[in-house]
């Protein structure tokens, strides 16, 4: 029948959409991060920032800022915060230590994730140093003190007295199998 | 030489296994879909009886946990994938060419394939059921829903079958869409403008543009499962910079347009069954093709009402909220055309009408429920409870499924030539009728209550409702063995039926001979 060229057009129509929808599911993981970043949702907090030399202390205001260590699932460390919490101003620099420990028989690598609570915050909140921009690595044993240090942009909203900083060590993944093959307390079914 | 083929096989149907393997008809094809949706039915609904057995009574008695999490998740799995999507696919693919006066669907071998991969895709997934119950490892038992870490961190070893399985389940659908659609444009008979199809043809041609922008969009998600879970990325690993949240939006920006995937075609079934048994047009054909056009737009705009309880923004919830609010917009013009289709009709209630006023009354429960969960607050207490169970069972079973069925009576004397037996059918449609709300109703009050899904075990206060349940589930069950006695019965023998099976019914269907001949509209009917 002379339709054949047509239902060709139409083929390569549909084709290329079911092309872009797939590429489109990807797109939306970059996507995710930049709506994240530009919202301030999510409590992603950003990388690094440079110390200022001159800050700005609004001595008109107390932020109390609350720490907490959590470990992901299965890993064998001890991390908890040296000081549970703080008062201070905004724009004031601050260093908190954090402790660990690798309780187990091998070395692991872990990675710090953090997250601050509301939300909202957590593009005010910026760190000029802190053990979550590398990964750690600790021997079997192995103890370390960690230092992080921040300060709260002045412009945080007015509304906001209370901040909320979690770190969450998850043992890095390309670790997990070589912790796994020494028979770590790890669920069998993990990443086989 | 095409068209002395076509002479050639005129009513000659090939015979053996290969007219089965290697056809390109529309209606054998279609045929095998709904026989292959019949058989993961009752796959699926035996899953569903077992789960039921396990909870008539509060404590373990007798599946494990372990497996009542395979249970819940290849149930949930079996019913999406494997019976509402291909029975939608198998009724597009018998009536679609039919109804616009076409020939055959416009691409009969890649119909033939997007068949072929299904058997396929579902042998691997049921194959890892068969495994578990060998004892060789987990079947998935992450739910259907499949979130991230639990079903890439924490999935069993069959977690790569599924995912291949959804990939060539994902090919079969797209393949199938691009099919409907290229059928639908370009082979409609002379004068039937766009506006002038059947309102089934309007709703499966919106349907399969969803199936094209989201099927890629499941296809990539499981693609980053199985790079997550075995090439090292990180997508949904937070160790690595992922987020496990990220799969929730992604996985649902999938799935909820999905869920009007397996609705918008029971609309379509709806529209054409009310007017015939009603003897009047249908009420607001216009109306009716711009709410279908409108609920599959909104559809793209309103996933995260899935995940109100992730901790996401206020502005997040509300809008979401909202956006979801408006879907009772359109939803309510139909629900509002067909009553007033039936409005001083002169009505009969033969199996297919009554299918199609319960399916109008019971979607609508489905859908206040709807309403309800999509407000935020009240949903922090409905969330992952009873209540959702009831919600979209009512949804799917006593709408989607419903629909199915009354599609298969309405056209079942059409493919076969014989008329069922219509006091058979009313026994299948009052037994279905009264237990699936046996079934699905108390399931509400366990859900308000606090009873939360995907659990074996369950405080003693809901033992009652569990218990009424149970007893609706199994009745329901086997009363689905009438309705299969009734289609094998039809097809062998039965009253003959008329050309034009109904008194009341419409459309170029009904004007080809019943049983519908093996090749139809050779030369295009005029349509004015």
């Amino acid at each position: 029948m002379s339709v054949q060229p047509s239902h060709n057009k139409v083929i390569g129509k549909l084709l290329i959409l079911v092309f872009a929808m797939f590429g489109f599911g990807f797109a939306l993981v970059p996507l995710y991060d930049v709506f994240c970043d530009v919202t301030g949702l999510n409590g992603k907090t950003g990388g690094q920032v440079a110390a200022v030399e001159t800050p700005v202390i609004d001595l008109n205001r107390v932020v109390k800022v609350q720490f907490v260590a959590s470990l992901n699932a299965n890993m064998p460390w001890e991390f908890k915060p040296m000081t549970r919490s703080m008062q201070l101003h905004p724009g004031e620099s601050a260093t908190v230590d954090f402790y660990a420990r690798n309780t187990s028989q091998v070395d692991i690598i872990g990675q710090a994730v953090p997250s601050v609570t509301p939300g909202l915050a957590a593009s005010y909140f910026q760190k000029t140093e802190c053990f979550c921009f590398t990964e750690q690595k600790l021997a079997a044993g192995e103890e370390r003190r960690m230092p992080v240090i921040f300060r709260i942009d002045n412009a945080l909203p007015d509304d906001i007295h209370e901040l909320t900083l979690s770190y969450t060590f998850f043992i890095k993944p390309s670790t997990e199998m070589t912790s796994n093959n020494v028979s770590l307390n790890n669920n069998q079914e993990n990443s086989l | 030489m095409n068209a002395v083929i076509e002479e050639h096989h005129h009513d000659h149907k090939p015979s053996g296994i290969g007219r089965w393997l290697f056809s390109t008809n529309h209606k054998d094809i279609g045929t095998m879909y709904l026989w292959f949706s019949f058989t993961m039915f009752f796959i699926g609904g035996a899953l569903a009886l077992i789960i039921r057995a396990e909870l008539f009574q509060p404590g373990l008695q007798i599946v494990e946990p372990e497996f009542f999490n395979q249970l819940t998740t290849l149930h949930g799995l079996i019913m999406v994938f494997g019976v509402i999507m291909p029975a939608f696919v198998g009724l597009a693919n018998w009536q679609i060419p039919m109804m616009i006066g076409a020939p055959d669907m416009a691409l009969p071998r890649m119909n033939n394939w997007s068949f072929w991969l299904l058997p396929a895709a579902f042998g691997m997934l049921l194959a890892s059921l068969v495994m578990s119950i060998l004892g060789m490892g987990s079947a998935p038992n992450f739910g259907w829903t499949f979130y991230a870490p639990l079903s890439t961190t924490y999935g069993p070893d069959s977690t790569d079958y599924f995912i291949f399985s959804v990939h060539l389940m994902g090919v079969s659908s797209v393949m199938g869409a691009i099919n409907v659609i290229a059928t639908i444009m370009n082979l409609r008979a002379p004068g039937m403008t766009y506006m002038k199809m059947p309102i089934f043809v309007w709703t499966w041609f919106i349907t399969a543009y969803l199936l094209i922008a989201v099927m890629p969009v499941l296809a990539g998600v499981v693609t980053m499962m199985l790079t997550d879970r075995n090439f090292g990325t990180s997508f949904f690993n937070a160790a690595g910079g992922g987020d496990p949240v990220m799969f929730q939006h992604v996985f649902w920006f999938f799935g909820h347009p999905e869920v009007y995937i397996m609705i918008l075609p029971a609309f379509g079934i709806v529209s054409q069954i009310i007017p015939t048994f009603a003897r009047k047009k249908l009420f607001g054909y216009t109306s009716m093709v711009y709410a279908t056009a409108s609920i599959a737009f909104l559809s793209f705009i309103v996933w995260a009402h899935h995940m109100f309880t992730t901790g996401m923004p206020v502005a997040g919830e509300l809008f979401f909220m909202y956006a979801t609010m408006l879907i009772a917009v359109p939803t309510g013009v139909k629900v509002f055309n067909w009553v007033s289709t039936m409005w001083k009709g002169s009505l009969t209630f033969e199996t297919p009408m009554l299918f199609a006023i319960a399916f109008v009354f019971l979607f609508t429960i489905g859908g206040f429920t709807g309403l309800m969960l999509c407000i935020v607050p009240a949903d922090f207490q409905y969330h992952d409870t009873y209540f959702v169970v009831a919600h979209f069972h009512y949804v799917l079973v006593t709408g989607a499924a419903f629909s199915i069925m009354a599609a298969v009576y309405y056209w079942l004397p059409k493919w076969t030539g014989h008329m069922y037996d219509e006091t058979l059918g009313k026994w299948h449609f009052w037994l279905t009728c009264i237990s699936a709300n046996v079934l699905f109703f108390p399931m509400h009050f366990t859900g308000l209550a606090g009873m939360p899904r995907r659990i074996p075990d369950y405080n003693l206060q809901f033992v009652e409702f569990n218990q009424i349940s149970t007893i609706g589930a199994f009745v329901f069950g086997f009363s689905q063995l009438i309705f299969l006695y009734l289609v094998i019965k039809t097809v062998r023998k039965g009253e003959k039926a008329k050309d034009k099976v109904w008194e009341g019914a419409e459309g170029l269907e009904f004007t080809l001979p019943s049983p519908a001949p093996f090749h139809s509209f050779t030369t295009p009917p005029e349509v004015k």
